[in-house]
């Protein structure tokens, strides 16, 4: 059982919830996840850590209303509920070092797992050059925190609403092409974003790592849900993972895995699933 | 006392059962357990008793079935057993007690898995299984048991009954291992297993889901600042093989374990009431020949599919599933094709399966395992038309806690290597079941959990 402390909505779709998880908040690091469970009838759903506070004993997460769970969580739960069951800290946490200038690149609310990685690279005296990307400038959350803990803060919406007209992967690559190669390149967003930003740091030979977040059912290593090819090989997100060499990630394989359930996720109900009105 | 054919065991039909997922077997009435018991032959040396890696005492339970003494038959099942609802169900009993019953020499041995299932329902009905006093006098000495599956059950509740102060600790949001996630509902129901799980809190064993050992403590805090004076593992064999054949990460196909889990753990039979998605196979084919790949074949034509294959590369006679599982599985329509390679899994351009292509295999000489080895025919590929595959080749030891604990040692398998009393390579850590024998059976893990809790002891014992 996790009581749910804070929740505030970033944008319509995106829920911010910060919970009590204190055995979680204890121990873990940039880069790891949990697995959710939000009733005992929902789905185990794996989310990123966005934040944490060890003394507090909570974890923060983001979260979209995609699918039903996650309408389920975003619209169902208020300030002093609690989530059944949390499961975690889960995955490999990401590879800290003093790389030299990083590339955060950060894609809705890929900004979240991003935040507590950047922090960490920006403590440990990396300077960090962070983008983050939308559709339009409601969809660029964590600004603020953000801008606190980066050296230099660019935006990019589609529509131009905000900052710069176009995608993450454009000042990606200008910067790289006006000869101001980072060192590290960290792309978590959306599948066809991360292959993009992959894409574009491949010609320049930039180490770029990206963060896969895909269907799990236990998330400790026992289904092979999360399985995915990296340089021609299978791996376990949940247990390999979740940060992989985005140069060698097999994209066309995840995009297509990551749709395995659009049929059932169909099947809307509104409430998500979680009411009588499935029975009719 | 008598000796001839042993009572059947009533079942659902099998055109009926195979589009539900009540349980395929009804257990036998007063009557027929009571007939069934009188068949014992009451060997002054059982023989029976050396085939059950949990020692019960058969010929006493049996004896008390036979007077009509139900109860006293319970508890003398719960002296060894703490699961005996669970090893009724899925205990493979004719190689182990009923293999060595003396009336299985010329006919059918006395039907003592059945006998337990019975005893053990019908103290479950009318509620002999949770009244029960056990006087335990509490030792003060914090216990660990890494895991919730049948080796660590049975541990832990042999360390509650000596006095220990035990905490359980699972992963997942469940306790029972392969139990709950692992085989199906109409095989063993899941609200019997968590009632057995119910009976190990009553005896004071905290259980704690939700929390991974290697993870949220390691395994080094749990004997340190955590204050664990010993420490189980039974963390299983739950790590999925793969065929290593192009097309296996293709959208419908399955590992075993993840197709399991999500029906039987995740309730997706029940979806959309239940909200865990799983596909629905018209066509499927699961690739092996153990209980999973049965329980996996039987699963798929519950959710409604029209042909189910086996693929197996070898023929029906090396099949390593239980006899009993295979009959079910034919009965239900399921269809058996034996002496098939799977070499590819074919997709359409939206990367869903559409084909499994097979290559046909003939028996050569016997090979490492002493089954004769499949040699593949040239030219003889074929396609099986599916639009699901269900890996189902074998599991392999839970990697984590190895990964997170460089100081425990394992083999080139990964499995924990023990020395003659059931201890790991660090002081004070035991281990038992899967993973360190790799995959076997509920009852073999039982047996490893009750020695490692009778090692536990007399470490703690002799501090």
């Amino acid at each position: 059982m996790a009581k749910i402390l804070k929740k505030c909505h970033l944008s319509p779709a995106v829920t911010e919830i910060t919970v009590e998880a204190p055995l979680i908040a204890h121990k873990c690091k940039p880069g790891q996840f949990v697995m959710v469970l939000a009733d005992e009838s929902s789905e185990r759903i794996p989310l990123t850590i966005g934040d944490s506070d060890a003394k507090a004993g909570t974890i923060t997460m983001v979260i979209q209303a995609v699918g039903n769970t996650t309408k389920h969580i975003c619209h169902d739960f208020e300030v002093g509920d609690e989530i059944a069951h949390i499961l975690g800290p889960l995955g490999q946490p990401s590879e800290m070092g003093k790389f030299g200038t990083v590339v955060m690149v950060c894609g809705g609310i890929g900004t979240a797992p991003v935040y507590p990685i950047a922090k960490a690279y920006h403590e440990m005296g990396n300077k960090v050059i962070s983008i983050l990307g939308g559709r339009t400038k409601d969809l660029i959350m964590w600004k603020d925190k953000m801008a606190a803990i980066s050296d230099e803060l660019i935006i990019t919406t589609d529509d131009g609403s905000e900052g710069i007209k176009g995608f993450v992967t454009d000042p990606l690559k200008k910067m790289m092409e006006e000869g101001n190669k980072p060192d590290y390149v960290v792309a978590i967003g959306p599948i066809v974003m991360m292959m993009n930003v992959a894409k574009t740091t491949k010609p320049f030979g930039v180490k770029t790592t990206a963060s896969l977040s895909c269907i799990m059912v236990d998330g400790t290593g026992m289904c092979g849900g999360c399985r995915v090819m990296v340089g021609n090989e299978t791996k376990f997100t949940c247990c390999d993972g979740p940060e992989f060499d985005a140069h060698l990630v097999d994209w066309d394989n995840l995009r297509k895995r990551s749709k395995m359930y659009v049929d059932q996720e169909s099947v809307e109900y509104g409430c998500g699933g979680h009411c009588k009105c499935v029975e009719e | 006392m008598r000796g001839g054919m042993r009572n059947p065991m009533p079942e659902q039909p099998a055109d009926v059962r195979n589009k539900n997922f009540e349980e395929v077997t009804l257990g036998y009435t007063p009557e027929t357990a009571v007939d069934e018991a009188e068949r014992c032959l009451h060997c002054k040396v059982p023989q029976c008793v050396k085939g059950c890696p949990v020692n019960i005492d058969i010929p006493e339970f049996i004896h008390a079935v036979a007077e009509k003494d139900f109860a006293g038959a319970f508890t003398s099942l719960k002296k060894k057993t703490s699961l005996p609802a669970v090893c009724g169900r899925v205990c493979p009993q004719e190689n182990q007690c009923e293999k060595h019953c003396v009336l299985g020499i010329k006919g059918e041995s006395v039907a003592i898995g059945r006998l337990e299932r019975f005893v053990a329902d019908t103290a479950r009905a009318n509620g002999q299984d949770r009244s029960e006093h056990v006087d335990i006098t509490p030792k003060g000495i914090k216990v660990a048991v890494v895991g919730g599956g049948p080796s660590c059950l049975t541990a832990a509740g042999d360390l509650a009954k000596m006095g220990y102060d035990v905490t359980l600790f699972e992963a997942l949001h469940k306790a029972g291992g392969v139990l709950m996630y692992g085989i199906p509902e109409f095989r063993l129901p899941k609200t019997i297993v968590q009632h057995e799980i119910e009976g190990l809190k009553d005896l004071g064993v905290k259980i704690m889901t939700d929390v991974i050992i290697g993870r949220t403590f390691t395994l080094h805090e749990l004997l340190g600042e955590e204050g664990f004076k010993a420490v189980y593992v039974g963390t299983g064999a739950g790590l999925p093989h793969f065929l290593r054949i192009p097309g296996e990460n293709l959208d419908g196909v399955y590992s075993a374990n993840e197709f399991l889990t999500r029906v039987n753990l995740m309730g997706a039979w029940d979806f959309p009431h239940r909200a865990t998605p799983v596909c629905h196979g018209k066509n499927v084919a699961v690739v092996g020949a153990g209980n999973v790949a049965m329980d996996s074949a039987r699963t798929a034509k519950r959710l409604g599919a029209e042909h189910v294959y086996v693929v197996y590369r070898r023929s029906e006679a090396e099949m390593p599933a239980r006899k009993e599982e295979i009959q079910h599985a034919k009965e239900e329509g399921v269809e058996l094709h034996m002496l098939n390679n799977p070499q590819e899994i074919l997709s359409n351009e939206q990367g869903w399966v559409t084909g499994i292509k097979c290559i046909r295999t003939e028996l050569g000489e016997p090979d490492a395992s002493g089954r004769r080895s499949p040699v593949e025919i040239p030219g003889s590929e074929h396609v099986y038309d599916v639009d699901m595959v269900v890996i189902a080749i074998g599991q392999g030891p839970n990697p984590l806690l190895r990964h997170t604990t460089p100081d425990l040692v394992t083999n080139k398998k990964g499995l924990i290597t023990i020395d003659d009393h059931e201890q790991t390579s660090i002081p004070g850590v035991f281990a038992g079941g899967d993973i360190v024998t790799g995959a076997a059976t509920v009852i073999s893990a039982m047996g490893a959990g009750k020695k490692a809790a009778m090692e536990i002891d007399k470490y703690l014992s002799s501090k």
